[in-house]
């Protein structure tokens, strides 16, 4: 987190950076990497009558592609929005109490619990879902939302509590003692001090999460065997086995299932950053 | 970061029993750890116990009827045999290994590139540096599906623009032979991998000071010269983390290779990953898919203790 507000300069105005050969240089590199990512807006936008010639530019652009889509994955959006929000709110209350603990209680214990939350980065998907199928048949969660939304949480958790506890051990003692002392218990204190001290880091933990969430695949694949509960992950995976040759629609869903990600890059940028560098080396 | 556990302290205020724990101290710290125990509850049942139980189901024989009867009997060693005799299991063995490190080796060239090309002082530097993180936070699913349209061999743009300008002469097969599938997954994951190294390297650079490579210059020092002598050394602590994160994600991916290949052709892509979701979850012999999950587990826990060393100072307040 550091890294990033550090960077944030705070040059005279008269000192901004010019427009040289350099700029040019990030400008020609940011359109060889996010070509990929325009070719799927462009195979959305334009009509299948030329099917071996897509233009380089959608001249005359169709959204009948993003009706089929939305026909068919509508559902998939609205499923994988409920699992992804339903995730945040798993995620952040048990990360935000633990991390809060972890911070400032110094209570036996908490660095084996530290060591087991980093340490939880490296369990590989296909195992916990290879476990909890069973588990989920026995406890009737197979298909269920609410089975989704908890595997789903799974992904930001461990995230979740590095990048909270890191926020927290800064905020000072203090402050909470004093709210102590007029007779608050210590968990009334954490929902009225506490937590709105770590706005910023609840904001960023839930974004990430959701993200996590959102482009979840293996769980919503293994925990999922109708289509009751299908993600729009599942839906392209299974749209692509189904109609490769209606490309159209298929890049108009995987625009759709894209969207978050962007919106999250315009509205959060500096949540994002920080989230990045703070809950990988933090 | 984790120096300042200082303030950490709510001392025993009003009781003068410091050294021994009274009744109340162990209510206080009964109370606190319930602000801990339902994350603690929560990881132990969704990463603890999948470990247990994978090691456990690797020992017993799981049929397509398992889960309607509930009968799994142990059966010792024989998944384990049937396992390695595979020669899928050795294939996708190596796979994972190429998959891995050659997604890391071109990420991390790449990314590093782009952070120090990025911690130049130019106009839109940081808006760019921020649009160049969408790859990486698409989901993988999509950036899979893009970039099989991408690479199809008929209406590929990718060979449309390299016949144009008559770098080659026939369409590649890029996903379509077995040859080139795998390089092919590889290249589609550097893609995606390049943001994330870009950006925590470019965060680590930042913490260098300046000054250091000014002083470099003085002394007649090269670009490439105080690359290797002053900066590099400088950011080594951050390209671990990177390497071992890299490393431990990676090993784990199996959605991209999914969307992208489904594991072939001919196996060509079949990964640790894919062959362990194939054997629990299409042929539901759910007990060899957990000996290539251990398998998985073992190569990943070596990587770990890295990660943990790179770790070491932030373990927490004890000690």
């Amino acid at each position: 987190m550091t890294a990033v507000s550090r960077t944030r300069r705070n040059r005279p105005a008269d000192n901004r950076p010019r427009w040289n050969g350099n700029t040019i240089a990030a400008l020609a590199i940011l359109i060889v990497l996010l070509f990929p990512l325009y070719w799927m807006v462009n195979i959305a936008l334009q009509s299948d009558r030329s099917l071996a010639g897509t233009t380089w530019l959608p001249t005359a652009p169709t959204w009948a592609h993003f009706s089929t889509a939305l026909s068919t994955e509508g559902g998939s959006l609205l499923t994988s929005l409920t699992v992804a929000l339903g995730a945040v709110v798993v995620c952040l209350a048990l990360a935000a109490p633990a991390a809060y603990g972890l911070a400032q209680f110094k209570l036996r214990g908490t660095r084996v619990v530290v060591f087991g939350t980093l340490i939880t980065q490296m369990v590989p998907g296909i195992v916990i879902a290879n476990a909890l199928y069973g588990a989920y048949v026995d406890l009737h969660l197979v298909n269920s939302y609410l089975g989704l939304i908890f595997a789903d949480a799974s992904l930001g958790l461990p995230f979740s509590i590095v990048l909270l506890r890191a926020f927290m051990v800064s905020i000072p003692a203090e402050v909470v003692e004093a709210s102590l002392v007029d007779g608050a218990n210590r968990f009334v204190a954490f929902v009225r001090i506490v937590l709105p001290m770590s706005r910023n880091a609840l904001i960023t933990a839930g974004l990430f999460t959701f993200l996590f969430s959102w482009s979840d695949f293996m769980f919503a694949l293994t925990l999922n065997t109708t289509d009751n509960v299908k993600p729009i992950t599942v839906g392209i995976y299974e749209f692509v086995g189904a109609h490769v040759s209606d490309w159209g629609a298929v890049m108009a869903t995987a625009v759709m299932a894209a969207v978050p990600a962007a919106v999250l890059l315009v509205m959060a940028q500096k949540y994002v950053a920080a989230g990045i560098t703070g809950g990988s080396i933090k | 970061m984790s120096s300042t556990q200082n303030v950490a302290v709510s001392a025993p205020v009003s009781d003068g029993t410091r050294s021994r724990p009274s009744r109340a101290q162990g209510r206080r710290s009964a109370l606190r750890w319930c602000f801990i125990a339902p994350a603690v509850g929560y990881m132990l049942a969704f990463f603890g116990y999948p470990l247990v139980r994978n090691v456990v189901m690797s020992f017993q024989h799981y049929t397509p009827s398992t889960f309607f009867d509930g009968r799994a009997p142990f059966n010792g060693l024989a998944n384990w045999r049937a396992v390695f005799s595979n020669p899928l299991f050795t294939d996708s063995l190596w796979h994972t290994l190429v998959f891995t490190l050659g997604s890391l080796l071109g990420q991390f060239t790449l990314g590093l590139a782009l952070a120090v090309f990025f911690s130049r002082r130019f106009r839109l530097s940081g808006v760019v540096r921020a649009v160049l993180l969408l790859p990486w936070l698409v989901p993988m699913v999509v950036s899979a599906v893009v970039w099989r349209k991408l690479l199809d061999p008929a209406t590929g743009v990718l060979n449309t623009l390299l016949m144009d300008v008559h770098l080659i002469g026939s369409p590649l097969p890029w996903l379509s032979s077995p040859n080139a599938a795998l390089a092919s997954a590889v290249l589609v994951n550097i893609w995606i991998g390049i943001p994330f190294n870009m950006v925590i390297l470019y965060g680590g650079l930042q913490e260098i000071p300046t000054d250091l490579h000014e002083a470099a210059a003085l002394d007649g020092a090269g670009v490439w010269r105080t690359f290797r002598s002053v900066t590099f050394p400088l950011l080594r602590p951050v390209v671990t983390v990177v390497l071992v994160l890299g490393f431990m994600s990676t090993l784990k991916i199996l959605d991209l290779i999914l969307a992208l290949t489904n594991g072939g052709p001919a196996d060509s892509t079949q990964t640790l990953g894919t062959v362990s979701y194939q054997l629990s979850f299409l042929q539901l012999d759910f007990g060899q898919g957990a000996v290539v999950g251990n398998v998985l587990i073992l190569i990943s826990a070596v990587f770990a203790v890295l990660y943990l060393r790179a770790n070491r100072a932030d373990f927490g307040p004890e000690r």
